[in-house]
């Protein structure tokens, strides 16, 4: 057994505490260690080539490497290990950076816990054995989760790859929030206009199946092999027989307030299509409401339907796939801002948030573009926008919301050209920062909106002596000249923040990722991996990650969909090696350990009596090597033998050097 | 329950109907009051401004006099609410207050260890201890069309602890109206300051707080305006006239206690409610309440025409 052991001096941030030239020293001593070097970075290709060489000529056959943490340079060390022909598993490294360096300051004590921790790596590395790295076959098929403008986006461009994708959508239609949008900044283009061509594509890509009005239930396997279960909901609407020719919504005798697509501005029926261009074109009968399903008569709809595609004996149906891939592309929710009652939004009539105003503004929306107050009929003469409605707040969200500024700056744009009236912006700063954005806030200037920095305190009536009648007074601090102002206006839009979806959390553990304390989904790096998760093969893009605008989440999209086509390029995946194995001769067949498994990964073999690790699901993490009452199962690469070799390894150097 | 209680000077003269009211409303509930005996004035607003020591001493010596076993003290009026919640919190927070303020009591062989007594408003006993469902059942002349706005003013719903009230849109006392048949106004002032001591500093200031408050009610149509603070009381009501003068309006909003109007609900004469103090008559409202009940609402035969064109509202849930 020859051990080679490599000291990094990782520039001075190990070497500026620990002598590293003494530990290579001392760590020459130790049994079995063949060569003791130190060098400045390990990681580079010079000091990979050390190993190598020493490998090579000087017949290592196990190495340590005392740097910094496995997180960074495992893969890098074990890589360099395989090319010089020895197991990637006879390899071990000693963390003394960020366990060590980075945390003393004190030179000597530093010293001496270094080379604890480096015979600790040795005594270690003497009992490892080689492991082979299994590999699995990658499904092709891709399931995405959110059929808004970043789901739509992976899909086809993963579907025009030639992959199949399913297409998850809990709506009854494809488009998300994007579809309920008016204009888009900053070049104004009817966001619907835009969208609906994908939408046709996604929803009717001869590689997409699209699943609407279904949800995702239930979400197993790992990496290139999961399966999925899907509930697709009832429609009580036929596919086979609709024509979506909407006389069924056009006789339904019930209307409710469309909470959903019409943001709570505008009614639908019963059984409705959510929006005219809806993808599928199919409408949907909603149960909680229709008087059918909750008192038994009616059925207009079966009636006047001239195909009798109305059926209200449909039921959910289940439909298991199985995929090698997930995208969550699930979008966000708005603020609520009834959530801040100083702003009155709920109690004033004349007080609308952002997406209320969307749906007014839009073409197709409950006031045919018009922009009104809430009687319908009259059009305001003055309008207040109020930035930062829920977000840059301690009290409720403390992020920026990213959009809001710039949405505000459209509404204000559109209520100059719709309505003719004064605009007041109140703002904290503006944040314009993307392409053609900062040179929309100087058009908006040039058209004369009112911008007044500062938080508004609150939305009040007109009650102090001489305030015109029937107006909103916004109460704010302007900033800029010092002073306070009562602004009388006759509507206020709230720009609302973006939140995460309410349900993320629920998601996030459905498909076994973690989502941060608001909601959204935590990517594996910040900055150097947006649209990954530490969950291999499931990916995010879009709102569901963070608040972004339209361009951000169709790169999103589109990134999260080019990994997936890498993987599914590659074909394989490899699996873990480090797995657990049941000794078969001395389980009795307790079952104890199934339970404790969090990744389902044993089972139990009833003719045999015997417990199974089945390798392709076990991540080594351990919980059943310590659960099993007869310590039938061991732990590759973490036995028992290797454990006890470590800590005495760490104990006896520390004896020796009389650590305290 | 039984509570130590604590009515403070202006219930004893210019609260003197919040007094009456709420020492017959806690009888009818069967909520114990043990009066402290020998209790001094919690020195309102003025004193900690002038020296916060004896300020401080001055109210321990009030949790110091409560009866052994009581663990809660009820105080009607806002100001000594807050002043007395104050001195108990600010005592366990504070080791070297805590023993300042006993030193000085020990001069009067008194000691009061933070943590012995609980202060508590009287709206809060009343919907918590009691609760809302409690108080209907012993409604027997629900204040049928009466529309009331709930005024909290400023101190009980300070953030931070005291209460559990939400700072910005309590409604507490929303609901504790609703129990007793009358019909709340939404009113978004509920929290808004009614003037303090402005009446006295500024009164161009003090006016125009006051003025905001009673036209706000006015235009929603509201009977009376329903308070918890005899500061709020006193404002609203006495300066009433000279708002009005100020500004060359004619308002005539009549300005009561809560426990008036639960005193009225259960039953109780109005006379022995306090009814009369007040200087703008609630003759209008107590004739509105014994006039005969409208007859009952014909269900319409046909569903009111909303107007074609009108969004919906959204829900406040």
């Amino acid at each position: 057994m020859k051990t080679g052991v490599y000291i990094c001096h990782c520039g001075s941030n190990i070497a500026g505490t620990v002598d590293v030239a003494e530990v290579a020293r001392w760590a020459g001593e130790l049994e079995n260690v063949a060569v003791a070097r130190d060098y400045k970075f390990m990681c580079s290709s010079t000091g990979q080539e050390l190993i190598e060489k020493d490998i090579r000529e000087l017949g290592v056959d196990r190495v340590v490497v005392a740097s910094c943490s496995p997180h960074m340079h495992e893969p890098t060390f074990r890589g360099a290990c395989e090319r010089a022909g020895v197991n990637p598993y006879m390899f071990e490294m000693a963390n003394i950076r960020e366990h060590c360096s980075w945390v003393h300051t004190d030179k000597a004590e530093a010293t001496k816990k270094a080379k604890a921790l480096v015979a600790a790596a040795v005594g270690r590395v003497t009992r490892h054995q080689p492991l082979m790295e299994k590999r699995a076959p990658v499904n092709k098929n891709t399931l995405i989760v959110g059929g808004g403008v970043a789901g739509i986006q992976a899909a086809l461009e993963i579907a025009n790859a030639g992959y199949h994708v399913y297409l998850v959508e809990r709506e009854p239609s494809l488009g998300g929030h994007m579809a309920q949008l008016d204009k888009t900044f900053p070049t104004l283009d009817c966001s619907a206009c835009i969208l609906t061509p994908r939408m046709f594509d996604a929803g009717n890509h001869p590689n997409i199946t699209l699943l609407s009005y279904s949800e995702v239930e239930k979400v197993s396997g790992y990496i290139g092999n999961f399966k999925a279960t899907i509930r697709k909901k009832a429609r009580y609407v036929n596919e086979e027989l609709c024509t979506g020719c909407g006389v069924c919504t056009e006789k339904c005798p019930k209307q409710i307030v469309d909470e959903v697509f019409e943001a709570g501005l505008g009614y639908r029926k019963a059984v409705y299509r959510p929006f005219p261009q809806a993808v599928p074109k199919y409408p949907v009968i909603d149960r909680e409401n229709c008087t059918f399903f909750q008192k038994g008569t009616c059925k207009a709809c079966q009636k006047f339907c001239p195909t009798g595609a109305i059926d209200f004996n449909q039921q959910d149906t289940l439909l298991e796939v199985e995929i090698g891939n997930i995208i969550l592309a699930t979008g966000y929710d708005l603020f609520d801002a009834r959530r801040i009652p100083q702003y009155g939004y709920g109690h004033f009539p004349n007080v609308f948030t952002s997406l209320e105003f969307e749906r007014m503004t839009n073409a197709a929306g409950p006031t045919e573009g018009k922009v009104v107050l809430r009687d319908g009929a009259t059009t305001p003469k003055t309008v207040g926008i109020v930035h930062c409605v829920g977000s840059r707040d301690q009290n409720y969200n403390e992020y920026c919301s990213k959009v809001c500024c710039m949405y505000s700056l459209k509404f204000a744009h559109m209520v100059h050209e719709k309505a003719h009236a004064e605009v007041y912006n109140f703002y904290i700063d503006m944040r314009t920062p993307g392409k053609g954005y900062e040179e929309f806030y100087h058009r908006l200037m040039d058209e004369g909106n009112h911008f007044v920095r500062g938080r508004v305190a609150a939305i009040a009536e007109a009650t102090r002596y001489g305030e015109p009648e029937g107006k909103l007074i916004v109460q704010v601090e302007d900033t800029l000249i010092g002073e306070q102002r009562r602004i009388p206006v006759d509507m206020v839009i709230l720009s609302a923040g973006l939140e995460p979806r309410h349900d993320a959390q629920g998601v996030a553990r459905k498909f076994g990722i973690s989502c941060s304390h608001e909601g959204w989904f935590i990517e594996k790096h910040p900055k150097l991996d947006p649209i990954a998760t530490m969950t291999d093969g499931v990916f995010i893009a879009g709102c569901a990650q963070g608040p972004r605008d339209i361009p951000e989440t169709v790169a999103q999209g589109a990134a999260a969909a080019a990994r997936v086509l890498s993987i599914i390029d590659k074909g394989e995946v490899l699996v873990e090696a480090a797995t657990a194995l049941v000794n078969e001769m001395s389980c009795t067949g307790c079952q104890q350990c199934i339970p404790t498994c969090p990744y389902t990964a044993i089972e139990y073999l009833a003719d045999k009596q015997k417990a199974h690790v089945v390798e392709a699901l076990c991540k080594g993490c351990g919980t059943c090597t310590a659960a099993c009452p007869s310590k039938s199962i061991s732990l590759r690469h973490f036995n028992d033998g290797q454990l006890l070799a470590e800590m005495f390894g760490a104990m006896e150097a520390m004896f020796e050097l009389e650590v305290a | 329950m039984k509570y130590a209680y604590y009515p403070g000077c202006s219930l004893e003269k210019n609260a003197a109907a919040y007094g009456e009211s709420f020492t017959a409303v806690a009888d009818v509930l069967a909520q114990e009051l043990v009066e402290i005996p020998d209790w001094n004035c919690c020195g309102a607003t003025e004193y900690f401004s002038l020296d916060p020591l004896p300020a401080y001493a001055l109210l321990a010596r009030n949790l110091a006099l409560v009866p052994k076993g009581l663990t809660d003290l009820v105080a009607p009026c806002s100001a000594c609410y807050l002043n007395l919640y104050k001195t108990e919190h600010h005592m366990a927070e504070r080791p070297q207050l805590n023993r300042d303020v006993n030193t000085a009591l020990a001069e009067a062989n008194l000691s009061y260890k933070p943590g012995t007594v609980h202060v508590r408003h009287a709206l809060d006993i009343l919907v918590k201890d009691v609760g809302c469902e409690a108080i209907a059942a012993h409604v027997k002349q629900p204040l049928r069309g009466l529309r009331l706005v709930p005024y909290y003013g400023c101190l009980v719903v300070r953030p931070g602890g005291l209460g559990s009230y939400d700072p910005e849109y309590p409604d507490a006392l929303d609901r504790l109206l609703e129990a007793l048949g009358a019909t709340v106004v939404d009113f978004p002032l509920k929290a808004a300051c009614c003037g303090g001591h402005m009446p006295q500093i500024n009164p161009e200031t003090a006016y125009g707080l006051i003025y905001e408050l009673i036209a706000s009610a006015a235009s929603r149509e509201a009977d009376a305006i329903v308070t918890l603070c005899p500061m709020c009381q006193l404002n609203l009501d006495v300066y009433q006239a000279q708002a009005n003068d100020h500004f060359g309006t004619h308002h005539s909003m009549p300005v009561l206690y809560f426990t008036q109007m639960m005193g009225l609900a259960f039953g109780l004469s109005p006379q022995a409610m306090g009814f009369g103090q007040e200087f703008v008559s609630a003759q209008p409202l107590l004739d509105k309440l014994a006039s005969p009940p409208p007859p009952p609402e014909e269900e319409p035969k046909k569903k009111p025409q909303r107007s074609k064109k009108a969004l919906p509202m959204p829900s406040l849930r």
